[in-house]
């Protein structure tokens, strides 16, 4: 009985430039079908494409950590999957369609041609420059494009685009939710010690900006400049151990250190040697994360074991995003009984959309950048801590918009 | 007269078994892992507990107060019912999309039938012609046709529908919605929804408004429904479908049962591990007592 679901809607070939909709019967909005008949009729088909680069990326540093090929897209597949379960009750298909770009490969054009026949849906696996390129495409104008991976904040602020829905959570998102938590713990003194890329300066920026949110002090903040060589050679770890000691050094009084890594040079080596005996959080140690393969509440363990039966290992964040946006969409097209790109984006933006993504709570776009608002798991390396937002941190509308960017902080417009 | 009542403990792996007179624990069962839905036979003498991670029912003989058979019930069973013979069940298998159909004397599986995600909360119709499952992902409540053993109907409702239950006279069903934070009332000649019930509470944030659990009273006038993180058990009328009360209990009630006689009403509190007790007259809670890790379902006896 623990096969692998039936994957007979999202086998393709990779090269795909038919239509990207297909209505091919009219559905009724609420109709309580029968799973018999709604076999023999022609179903009203719904086309998602994902669109990803296999990007060249350093081995991570814990090598418990797997090298993965498939991460999103086996989200993106599975949510298929749970689509069509639904979707046969009611006379409706949705089909998946898999164009992964070499790293080398030319992401635009690909994307022009998943366009050429209008609007598409596209689940977007691209770091934010082929992220922005795509989207920018005058044939994307009326696309829905789901970002699962970016996490930079500019594609939601200055950046942000009418035609991108995020469903990962920005760099804001993430340290207000640990910010929360530690202000809850009332370890409010954070030592800040970051890498040199321009995206670990982001995420400072953004610890910074909810330290004066929320409360917290930064007591200093230092650059590590991690030397990339053999990171897995024999005496690695001795080095290590006398340099972060080091690197963490006359800091002053301080209750955590906040380490920012956003690509994951150095953070996994600082627990535990640290100079002074400090627990260590940020994007290493206690993490912020949309998703966690140890979260078991509100259902998340029925996912984590659909998940493993159907891709065979855990899943990932980037899986789960992947996993929601589709989901999203199903929901859209379940609920507003309709399948045209158009009505669906609509409906997405409506009050009446709320997605269930075994998080407690119904999530739905915010308006002023579409960013998905939903709560942010706080983990270790093996079990949930907790969950933000945290207790006693209120919003008028939404618990869920004290995390990042709240309307009126908001630097995104529309086009 | 006392009653004896059964709570599954999610976490603890075991039965509470608790005099309702003494409101003592009478007796801790050890059962298999992760225990959910609990249910009593009709004839008394059986307590069903779908014990999700043993991938197993565990049968409780009542006179014995112990585990004395197990039923094979397929992968992750969650809930179940049965019918008012006492000898089909009808179980939800969550993580297979799928209802199992098992003749409860002989442990036979009859049938199976492939209805949404995440089927969780079962209910066979007063004459046993009809059982309803709703699937939490695929937000539906499935109308199965007990004799054919086929789909007949299949009801989008509200996001995460919980829990089904039948009104005593067979002509509604009413199917809570978690997420949604709704109760959908479905007529059972139509199988269309003829109203959908919402809760609000001053204080308590809407999203925290979401129903589970339900039981109706004794003469049918009243529907208890479980609103899990709001800490409270709404009182609803079933003539005019408008919430009278809502109870302040535990936390996280989660399901519950009625006292036989119709005077108790008993709700499992699933993050503060007690029982909360509820007079049905005077709609108050009495008293809460302690039980197991993570309570989860209720069922009695008396």
């Amino acid at each position: 009985m623990r096969s692998k679901p039936n994957l007979a809607f999202c086998q393709r070939p990779a090269v795909y430039a038919g239509l990207s909709l297909v209505l091919v019967a009219l559905l009724s909005a609420g109709a309580a079908g029968d799973a018999a008949t709604a076999a023999s009729a022609a179903a009203a088909t719904v086309r998602v494409t994902y669109l990803g680069k296999a990007y060249d990326e350093p081995p991570p540093l814990s090598l418990m950590q797997k090298v993965l090929t498939d991460e999103g897209l086996e989200g993106a597949r599975l949510a298929i999957h749970d689509d069509n379960q639904t979707g046969r009750f009611l006379n409706l298909k949705f089909v998946l369609d898999e164009d992964v770009v070499p790293a080398g490969g030319d992401v635009v054009a690909k994307a022009k041609q998943i366009l050429a026949n209008g609007p598409a849906i596209i689940v977007a696996d691209l770091k934010a420059p082929d992220l922005l390129a795509v989207a920018d495409l005058p044939e994307a104008k009326n696309a829905i494009i789901f970002n699962i991976r970016s996490s930079d904040e500019r594609l939601r602020q200055a950046d942000c685009r009418a035609n991108v829905f995020h469903i990962i959570p920005d760099w804001a998102m993430r340290a207000d939710a640990l910010a929360q938590y530690l202000i809850w713990k009332k370890w409010n003194r954070w030592f800040v010690l970051k890498g040199t890329l321009p995206s670990d300066n982001e995420y400072v920026a953004a610890v910074e900006r909810a330290a004066g949110r929320f409360g917290g002090k930064i007591v200093d903040e230092k650059t590590y400049k991690f030397s990339t060589g053999a990171a897995r050679s024999d005496t690695g770890y001795q080095q290590i151990q006398t340099q972060m000691p080091e690197a963490t050094e006359g800091a002053g009084s301080y209750d955590v250190v906040w380490v920012a890594d956003t690509d994951q040079a150095f953070g996994e080596y600082v627990p535990y040697r640290t100079y002074d005996p400090k627990p260590v959080v940020g994007t290493q140690g206690l993490i912020a994360v949309a998703w966690h393969p140890s979260y078991e509440q509100y259902a998340g363990m029925q996912l984590h074991d659909a998940f493993e039966r159907f891709a065979k290992r855990d899943m990932t964040e980037r899986d789960y995003t992947a996993w929601l946006a589709v989901r999203a969409i199903g929901e859209a097209a379940i609920r507003s009984g309709k399948t045209d790109v158009k009505a669906l984006r609509d409906y997405l933006l409506s009050d009446a959309f709320t997605v269930a993504g075994d998080k407690g709570v119904g999530m739905s776009f915010r308006s002023w950048d579409h960013q998905l608002r939903q709560p942010i798991l706080i983990a270790g390396p093996r079990a949930v801590v907790s969950i933000s937002p945290q207790q006693g941190f209120l919003h008028p509308k939404f618990l869920t918009d004290t995390l990042g960017y709240d309307q009126p902080e908001s630097k995104c417009k529309f086009h | 007269m006392a009653t004896t009542i059964f709570v599954s403990n999610e976490q603890g792996n075991t039965v509470t078994v608790i005099d309702s007179k003494t409101l003592k624990t009478v007796k801790t069962i050890p059962v298999s892992r992760r225990p959910r839905g609990i249910i009593m036979n009709p004839n008394y003498k059986e307590v069903y507990v779908a014990a999700g991670d043993g991938d197993t029912i565990d049968v409780i003989d009542t006179s014995k107060l112990a585990v004395t058979r197990h039923l094979d019930s397929g992968p992750d069973p969650e809930l179940m019912a049965v019918d008012h013979k006492g000898q089909r069940m009808y179980i939800a298998n969550e993580d297979d999309s799928q209802v199992t159909i098992m003749d409860i004397k002989s442990g036979r599986v009859l049938g199976t039938i492939a209805v949404g995600v995440e089927p969780e909360g079962m209910a066979v119709s007063p004459d046993d012609k009809y059982t309803v499952a709703t699937s939490e992902s695929t937000s539906m409540a499935h109308v199965i046709d007990n004799a054919s053993m086929k789909l007949i109907a299949n009801v989008l409702v509200d996001t995460r529908p919980r829990e089904a239950k039948f009104t005593a006279d067979g002509s509604q069903v009413w199917v809570s919605s978690e997420v949604g934070g709704t109760i959908a009332v479905i007529d059972t000649k139509t199988w269309k929804i003829i109203k959908k019930i919402g809760f609000a509470v001053p204080g308590v944030r809407p999203e925290e408004l979401q129903p589970v659990g339900m039981q109706f009273s004794k003469d049918g006038k009243l529907l208890f429904a479980a609103l899990g993180p709001a800490n409270r058990v709404a009182v609803i009328d079933t003539k005019t479908y408008e919430v009278k009360k809502y109870i302040l209990v535990g936390q996280r009630p989660w399901h519950m049962a009625l006292d036989p006689d119709g005077t108790k009403l008993y709700v499992a509190n699933g993050l503060t591990n007690d029982l909360t007790i509820i007079d049905v007259a005077s709609l108050e809670a009495l008293k809460s007592v302690p039980v197991g890790r993570l309570p989860w379902g209720v069922a009695v006896m008396p």
